[in-house]
C-alpha cells in the first residue's frame, strides 16, 4: 500500500488523505483494529472519523506529532491489503411513496415503478456518516437515478424519509431540513441514543431497500 | 434538588461531553471552557467530569432545596445567595431553601456553576451535556426545572478559593495551518493572522461567526471531511467560522486553520462584539 499523506488538523488530530472512500474505509478499519496495540506514548485515540476521501484520527489530548504520524503510517502499512471484514447487512422495508418520486422518474426517463425496481434492486454501502446523528451516506446508487439535489431544499423532511441525490442515497433519521429527493419512507429506526449501538448503520454497513 | 426559578440567558447542563461518536454524526459537546468546569468541580471536591451549569452571559436564579456546596468559575458573574455576595472562584456553602441570584458577566461569556456531587440529570450516550446542534442531552434550562444533585463522600480539597485571572482585552488565539493549503490563496492564512476579527452575535456553542477581512479561497468546496472543535472553516462569504463543541461532525467547506487546544480556553470566553486576533502557533516535532 503506498504511503498516505497525513496533515495536522490542529494539535490533537491527524487527517489521513485517501484515494477514495474504499481506501478511507480500509484505512479507518486498520487504525481501529490496531488501536489496542498503538504505542501508549502516543496517547489515546478518541475517535476515527471516516469521510468521503479521508480519515480524521482524533486523540484525546495534544501529543508528539511525529511519533503519532509514524504509528499511523505503520499501522496502515501493517494491515496490508487485507480485505475489510464482512460488514453487517441491513434490510430496510420501504414504502416508495416519496413526494419527489415522480420528479426522479422524469429525470431518469423512467416510470415511478421502474425507479422503485432500480432503487430496490441495488446493493448499497455506508461510505460515512454526518449531517445529523445516524445519517449515513450510501454509495451504490444506479447511474440512472443520480438526480441532483432539489433546487429549493425543504425546511422539514419527515423522519424515515428515503432520499437520493447525485450518486448517493440516504435515510433521514429524524425531522431535519433537507435538499435531497425524497422517494420513500421507512419505519425502521435509524438512531436511538438509548440503544447500544445508537446508530443502526455504521461505516461499511451494507444496505438493501425492500419495497414494503 | 435545585429548582430553576429563572434560567437567565442560555443556561445548559454540561460535563466533559460525549467524545468518540463523531463517526456516527454526534458532536463531542461538553463545556466550551473545559478548564473552568474542571476547576469548579475540583473546588467543590467533585470529579472533573461531573455535570455543572454552563451560564451564557446572563445568570440564573436558583433555589437550593437541599444544603449544597457550590463554586462559580469562568467569566466573572456577579452573584449573591440570600442577598450575600459570593466571589468567583470561592467555595460557598448554601443552606436548604437558599436562593442564588446572578446577573450579567462583567467580562467574558461563559460562567460555570459547579455543585459538590454534580448535577445528576439523565445521561445520554454517556454524558449529561446539552448539545444544541443535535438536541441530544437535556434541553436548556427553563423556569420550573428541577435538577437532582448527587451525594458524595470524597475528601474536601485544601483550598477555599482560587485566584481569578482577568481575561485579555484583545485575545490572541494560536492556530495551526489547516490541511488544505491548496484550497486557499497564499494570502489567506496571512490575512487571518494579520487582521482583527469581530465576534458576531450569530455565534453559539456550534461555532463563532467572525466578521472581518474575507479569506480568499481558490476552490469553493473540498470533499466532505471530518471537523474538529477549533476548526476555522471558510464558507463562500470568506468570513471565517470557528467551530466549537457542538460542531457539525463533517463539512465540505475548506478549513484554513485550527485553533490549538490551549487557545480553546480564551476562545470559549469571546463575547459577541469583541475583537479577536490569530497567530500561528510554533510547531514542535
Amino acid at each position: 500500500m503506498t504511503a498516505h499523506r497525513l496533515s495536522a488538523m490542529g494539535d490533537r488530530a491527524l487527517l489521513v488523505h485517501c484515494a477514495g472512500n474504499d481506501d478511507a474505509r480500509t484505512v479507518a478499519a486498520a487504525i481501529a483494529a490496531g488501536a489496542a496495540s498503538l504505542d501508549p506514548q502516543d496517547g489515546v485515540i478518541e475517535d476515527v472519523v471516516t469521510a468521503a476521501t479521508s480519515v480524521l484520527v482524533v486523540y484525546s489530548a495534544p501529543g508528539p506529532v511525529t511519533a503519532r504520524c509514524q504509528t499511523i503510517t505503520s499501522t496502515i502499512a501493517g494491515a496490508g491489503d487485507h480485505q475489510l471484514g464482512a460488514a453487517g447487512e441491513i434490510t430496510l422495508r420501504t414504502r416508495y411513496d416519496g413526494p419527489d418520486l415522480s420528479a426522479v422518474a422524469r429525470y431518469a426517463g423512467l416510470t415511478p415503478a421502474e425507479v422503485v425496481e432500480l432503487h430496490a434492486g441495488a446493493e448499497y454501502q455506508v461510505a460515512f456518516l454526518g449531517f445529523v446523528p445516524g445519517f449515513a451516506y450510501l454509495t451504490g446508487a444506479p447511474e440512472l437515478l443520480r438526480a441532483p439535489r432539489r433546487a429549493d431544499p425543504r425546511t422539514r423532511v419527515p423522519a424515515g424519509s428515503v432520499a437520493v441525490a447525485n450518486d448517493m442515497t440516504a435515510v433521514y433519521p429524524r425531522v431535519s431540513p433537507g435538499g435531497w429527493q425524497l422517494i420513500g419512507t421507512t419505519d425502521v429506526p435509524l438512531f436511538d441514543p438509548a440503544h447500544e449501538p445508537p446508530s443502526l448503520l455504521d461505516v461499511g454497513t451494507r444496505v438493501r431497500f425492500v419495497p414494503a | 434538588m435545585i429548582t430553576v426559578i429563572d434560567p437567565g440567558g442560555l443556561t445548559t447542563v454540561q460535563d466533559l461531553g460525549r467524545p468518540g461518536y463523531a463517526h456516527l454524526g454526534v458532536p463531542p459537546s461538553g463545556a466550551v471552557d473545559r478548564d473552568a468546569l474542571a476547576l469548579g468541580n475540583r473546588l467543590v471536591g467533585t470529579s472533573e467530569a461531573a455535570a455543572g451549569l454552563e451560564i451564557t452571559l446572563v445568570g440564573p436564579r436558583l433555589r437550593f432545596d437541599v444544603p449544597a456546596t457550590i463554586a462559580l468559575t469562568g467569566a466573572p458573574l456577579p452573584a449573591a445567595v440570600d442577598g450575600r455576595r459570593i466571589a468567583p472562584g470561592a467555595v460557598t456553602h448554601v443552606a436548604a431553601g437558599s436562593v442564588l441570584e446572578s446577573g450579567t458577566a462583567t467580562s467574558g461569556l461563559r460562567s460555570y456553576l459547579c455543585v459538590r456531587g454534580g448535577l445528576e440529570v439523565a445521561s445520554v450516550m454517556g454524558s449529561r451535556s446539552s448539545d444544541v446542534l443535535t438536541g441530544l442531552g437535556p434541553p436548556p434550562l427553563s423556569a420550573g426545572d428541577r435538577l437532582p444533585v448527587g451525594s458524595i463522600d470524597a475528601a474536601w480539597p485544601g483550598v477555599d478559593c482560587v485566584p481569578f485571572r482577568n481575561l485579555s482585552a484583545e485575545p490572541m488565539l494560536h492556530v495551526l495551518p489547516g490541511p488544505h493549503p491548496e484550497a486557499f490563496a497564499r494570502s489567506a492564512l496571512e490575512t487571518l493572522t494579520d487582521s482583527a476579527y469581530t465576534v458576531s452575535p450569530a455565534s453559539n456553542r456550534i461555532g463563532m461567526k467572525l466578521t472581518g477581512p474575507p479569506l480568499d479561497r481558490i476552490s469553493g468546496e473540498v470533499a466532505t471531511e471530518g471537523l474538529i472543535t477549533g476548526a476555522v472553516q471558510v464558507p463562500p462569504s470568506g468570513q471565517p467560522i470557528v467551530f466549537l463543541n457542538d460542531h457539525p461532525t463533517t463539512g465540505g467547506y475548506p478549513v484554513v486553520a485550527v485553533v490549538t487546544t490551549r487557545s480553546l480556553r480564551p476562545a470559549a470566553q469571546l463575547r459577541p462584539g469583541v475583537t479577536v486576533r490569530f497567530t500561528t502557533a510554533p510547531t514542535t516535532f
